[in-house]
């Protein structure tokens, strides 16, 4: 069933993807056990004559190993999201691109800072619905809002996060590949929502250097 | 309130007076409460489910024309196109309608009423008047919620959960009186259930018959009286979430509307925090009746009784600190999300408790395949499913991937639309006691099988949907490059949907054919333990002759101290201890 993950062109999307296995693999384990199990009770304990069901109110050393084996496998996934989920949304790494964008009814507008590094100067350049980033650079995106809740979502890079109106957000990511990835809004905003989307351009350098000096404003 | 405890008698006498309109319709009898609120909810199951379908035909076949629906007037539908507003209010619509007037009307509202006083040994509800209030109640929000389909505009457009800002100015979805209306329905409706649960938490406290000591309740009153605690605590914070965001819209405040200094998140908190105990509310009923179900079938005692009763007392103390799992990626404070991971993965123990017990009850069993049986085993088995699925989400770095996608929908629907099938184990199982008419059990078998595999087939694959990126509450997937290839995968779910909800046919007849002709039931025709079997069938008003006797937990099935396999708990054997259990 995995096989259908988009790819993934991001630095912390394996992270998640082997978390995501793991969970598979455990939980297709339990699936397949609780299954059979119920299938084989289900024809070995059909009613027959002459035989009367067992009498018995249960088992007290069942009753704690199967609340404390589940207990073991839970505690033990927390503590395997817990790193992964701090790198992405508590610590990200120093931002080598930083760039705004503001979702807003049915479009992302993408705010570059410009040929000076700085946003809020007469160089800023924006534009609908296009980002393009260098590859293999820490992208910090500062997300905004300014009408009702959006999400910024890049299935390739395993990045999901709400643009909330009044609150700025980062977040983060460093593509691994160049390519061309959708980037859809994932929360209901509206009866635009569907096909609220843009285009993330991850660019070797030399692309993502002609592509500055083709639409920036010049120094 | 003790009055119809101790004077049954005096009741069913009184039952001759009353005419038709005391009878039938502003009854103040628990068990025509319970078939009201029944009725009520299979109702607005077949609108819940119709536009269930049309939003299939969306989604397999972007932007063409639903067949028969071309008669709906323009700016609604174009010529049996659905535009992406109305696609918008139908989703919000369908959501609200299971949730609301479906699931939590059939299981609480009408087994809830139906059940309680019967298998406590009781003759009516503490408050008959109030329970007569409460479903008049809930029917009048019924009527607000489905006049939001007719007021300029359309109906709510913001999905169930009607995130704020979307929700908080009409400007933004559109929809002026349909959002008005949503809100207004649910406070009233939270009225209703207030005044429901009151009721059933006294009746349980307070009206149990002799000898029917907690320990010995059966577990569909322990999971209906723990709901009831859970809806009592929680609705009042959904209603004063709703009312303010109703001041936002009308009066112009700004609770959450940031731009006069509210704050969006804090609508997900107080949804959420009467969300998650809500999904509570919808399926420990479920799991209640399941348990009984499978040790009647099984003729077994429902294995680990009181790990049972405990994992739901539990689930009723965590379903409070588990709210945050909704909002991972709501901009919340990551160390928050940590915290609700945790929580999250401590709540999933209990259900995996009376997973294990469900299988145990099986063990050793001697089982019978009828109808109930069969719709109780198709419940465990899409728990299971759904209780697997849960797991993925409540990882934090995972659910950045797959929140908002159609894993989520595959989840809910695994564990909220799978309640759909301890709902028909239910009825299938006391539909003799409620009508006293028996069911056509061929065609219960047949609705059994269609309805399992084409829910499996409708609701699994939207697994991989989700794992391919599929968000959900998009209109038209055609318009993602990378949705394009799963689109096979829309076609066949939506056809076993149109399986699945023609399937139902079996059940619509079969419930109003049993009604009109079926053959009259015996008290007992499942040889069940628990006391409303020993009612006669119907029970009359007042429900039993003399006060019953409990002697013992409801699942004495296949004891050694008697030679039947099954012992009634009121019956008192000679010579045998009345026993705890």
């Amino acid at each position: 069933m995995l096989s259908w993950l988009p790819e993934d062109v991001s630095t912390f999307g394996g992270e998640i993807d082997r978390l995501f296995y793991a969970i598979y693999y455990i939980t297709g384990v339990a699936l397949v056990v609780v299954t059979a199990l119920m299938i084989i009770f289900l024809i070995a304990y059909r009613r027959r004559e002459g035989r009367k069901a067992t009498y018995t109110h249960g088992n007290t050393a069942l009753e704690i190993t199967w609340t404390v084996i589940p207990a073991i496998v839970f505690i033990g996934l927390s503590f395997a999201s817990v790193s992964t989920w701090g790198k992405i949304k508590a610590h990200p790494p120093a931002a080598e691109v930083t760039l705004q964008v503001t979702a807003k009814q049915f479009n992302w507008e993408v705010l570059y800072p410009g040929p000076d590094g700085k946003f809020g100067t007469e160089d800023d350049f924006q534009v609908d619905n296009d980002i393009h980033v260098p590859v293999k650079k820490v992208v910090h995106v500062i997300l905004k809002s300014k009408d009702v809740i959006h999400s910024f979502f890049l299935p390739n890079l395993r990045l999901k996060q709400d643009a909330l109106p009044g609150k700025d957000i980062i977040v983060w990511f460093e593509a691994v590949k160049p390519g061309k990835y959708e980037l859809p809004c994932a929360e209901l905003c509206g009866f635009g929502h569907s096909g609220m989307k843009g285009w993330l351009y991850v660019d070797g350098p030399e692309d993502y250097a002609k592509w500055q000096q083709a639409t920036w404003p010049a120094k | 309130m003790t009055e119809s405890a101790t004077a049954p008698s005096a009741h069913a006498e009184a039952h001759h007076e009353l005419g038709f309109v005391r009878t039938y319709i502003f009854s103040t009898d628990h068990k025509m409460i319970g078939r009201q609120f029944l009725f009520l909810g299979l109702f607005m199951l077949i609108i819940g489910g119709l536009l269930a379908m049309m939003m299939r035909w969306e989604l397999a076949w972007p932007e063409t024309n639903i067949p028969l629906m071309g008669w709906v007037p323009e700016p609604y539908m174009y010529g049996g196109i659905l535009p992406p507003q109305t696609y918008n209010a139908f989703f919000t619509m369908h959501a609200t309608i299971m949730i609301f007037f479906v699931v939590m009307p059939i299981m609480v509202g009408g087994f809830g009423n139906f059940l309680i006083p019967l298998m406590i040994g009781a003759g009516d509800m503490a408050f008959p008047k109030l329970n007569m209030l409460s479903f008049w109640v809930g029917f009048v929000s019924g009527l607000v919620m489905l006049a939001s389909f007719f007021v300029p505009g359309g109906p709510a457009a913001g999905g169930w959960t009607s995130y704020a800002p979307l929700s908080a100015q009409a400007s933004y979805t559109g929809v002026e009186w349909g959002q008005h209306l949503w809100i207004i329905s649910l406070i009233i409706l939270g009225i209703s259930s207030l005044m429901g649960s009151i009721n059933y938490i006294t009746t349980v406290v307070n009206m149990r018959a002799p000898g029917m000591t907690y320990f010995r309740m059966p577990l569909t009153i322990w999971s209906l009286f723990i709901t009831a605690i859970l809806l009592l605590l929680a609705l009042p914070v959904l209603t004063a979430a709703l009312a303010m965001l109703l001041f936002d819209r009308m009066f112009g405040t700004s609770f959450f509307l940031p731009a006069g200094g509210g704050e969006p998140l804090l609508w997900q908190h107080l949804f959420w925090f009467f969300g998650h105990p809500e999904v509570y509310v919808l399926v420990l009923p479920a799991m209640g009746v399941t348990s009984d179900i499978l040790a009647t079938f099984s003729r077994k005692p429902i294995f680990g009784y009181h790990a049972m009763a405990f994992s739901m007392i539990a689930i009723a103390f965590l379903s409070w600190v588990v709210w945050g799992h909704h909002m991972f990626v709501s901009g919340m404070n990551p160390l928050l999300g940590t915290a609700f991971m945790m929580s999250t993965m401590v709540i999933a123990i209990p259900s995996a408790i009376k997973t294990f017990n469900w299988l145990g009850t099986l063990w050793g069993g001697s089982i019978r395949f009828s109808a109930p049986m069969l719709f109780a085993l198709g419940f465990v088995s899409n728990f299971v499913i759904g209780g697997l699925s849960g797991i993925f989400m409540a990882s934090t770095p995972v659910d950045i991937f797959i929140h908002d996608t159609y894993y989520i929908v595959a989840h809910f629907h695994y564990v909220v639309a799978g309640i759909i099938f301890a709902l028909f184990a239910a009825v299938y199982y006391w539909f003799p006691k409620m009508f006293g008419k028996l069911m056509n059990e061929p065609l219960g078998k047949i609705h059994f099988i269609l309805t399992y595999i084409f829910f499996n087939l409708t609701f699994f694959p939207m697994h991989i949907l989700g794992v391919g990126g599929h968000m959900r509450r998009i209109y038209n997937p055609l318009q993602y490059e990378f949705l394009q290839p799963l689109q096979g995968i829309n076609h066949f779910i939506t056809i076993s949907a149109f399986i699945l909800g023609a399937s139902q046919l079996f059940f619509i007849y079969n419930f109003i054919a049993s009604l009109a002709k079926g053959r009259r039931a015996e008290r007992n025709p499942w040889l069940a333990n628990s006391l409303e079997w020993s009612a006669a069938s119907p029970p009359p008003h007042g429900n039993y002759e003399t006060t019953p006797v409990v002697y013992r937990g409801a699942y004495e099935y296949s004891s050694p101290e008697v030679s039947e396999d099954w012992l009634p708990q009121n019956r008192q054997v000679s010579g045998g201890v009345a026993r705890a259990h």
